[in-house]
């Protein structure tokens, strides 16, 4: 099962779970995928060892998506 | 490390060149020629005054501590990139309330990397990161990267945002995944964001890091001269 989660005060969130052959879970991940990138998130997958990628849609059949808060130099 | 992708947060720094080696080597010279130019007339001062009038030893030796302590406070400025912020900083029983978070968040970040820097992370609470310009240290609010057959230590200031309100109250464990994965997702990009705070020999850097730091800068050295074998 998918995972897309939130990395905030909590430690992280659970945004959603879904499986790519559950149409519902899937549209509810996605929604739930946008309305952070909304709030200003953006979304991650790691893509093997020591590699990330920037995501901008829900990749359905990664295992993790995570999603982080912008950087910025100090 | 590939870069596919341009880290996102370039955009807000455009008009920065794209760091690369040539960067680095370039960053490399200008700090040398700022600590030469820091030392030179303080030390040249004092050995000149000595020359002309031995009795003016303590004004020497003034001029002396002064070409000691700029390039220190230099190299104290690149530690504190490491430093500890958030909970780790705080002493021992404050804050309990963080803990699960604090939990939470160091489980998250041990997912993302191999089981040396899980326990690396334990103990200094810092993950070394190997990628293409060298090898990197990963903290809370900083990084430094060891490049070029010296090693040369770049001690870079980034973070979380700190603009956006959910910045402020993230655990420690998060600040430091924030950091791991925007270095994944784009080395060059990341180190373009990233405020150079210092640039200096290793051992200057050494110097100044807290006791419990100094296992992840060996640790990124050995990392380093092994040939860089990226963490799962």
């Amino acid at each position: 099962m998918s995972k897309l989660i939130r990395m905030d005060h909590t430690g992280h969130s659970t945004l959603a779970r879904w499986t790519p052959d559950d149409p519902a879970a899937v549209e509810a991940a996605v929604r739930a995928f946008r309305e952070a990138l909304d709030r200003g998130y953006l979304g991650m997958v790691t893509t093997g060892a020591g590699h990330a990628e920037h995501v901008r849609e829900l990749p359905v059949n990664a295992p993790l998506v995570i999603m982080r808060l912008p950087i910025a130099g100090g | 490390m590939v870069t596919a992708e341009v880290l996102p947060e370039v955009a807000a720094v455009h008009w920065r060149p794209r760091v690369d080696a040539a960067h680095l080597a370039r960053d490399a010279r200008r700090w040398t020629l700022c600590s030469l130019a820091h030392v030179v007339p303080f030390a040249g001062a004092a050995t000149l005054l000595l020359l002309l009038q031995p009795l003016s030893l303590p004004v020497a030796l003034v001029l002396l501590a002064h070409a000691w302590i700029i390039p220190e406070l230099y190299a104290q400025r690149g530690a504190n990139v490491l430093r500890p912020r958030g909970a780790a900083a705080r002493p021992a029983g404050a804050g309990a309330g963080d803990a699960e978070p604090e939990r939470r968040s160091v489980g998250l970040l041990g997912d993302l990397v191999g089981h040396d820097a899980r326990a690396l992370h334990a103990r200094t609470g810092l993950v070394v990161e190997p990628g293409q310009l060298g090898t990197w240290i990963v903290g809370e609010a900083g990084a430094v990267l060891l490049h070029g057959h010296r090693r040369r230590a770049y001690c870079y200031c980034v973070k979380v945002d700190p603009r956006l309100t959910a910045a402020k109250e993230l655990p420690s464990g998060d600040r430091i995944a924030h950091l791991l994965l925007a270095l994944r997702s784009d080395e060059a990009g990341f180190a373009t964001v990233a405020n150079l705070s210092f640039s200096g020999a290793r051992w200057r850097l050494r110097r100044r890091l807290r006791a419990e730091l100094r296992p992840a800068l060996h640790a990124a050295l050995l990392r380093s001269d092994s040939g860089s074998s990226p963490a799962p």
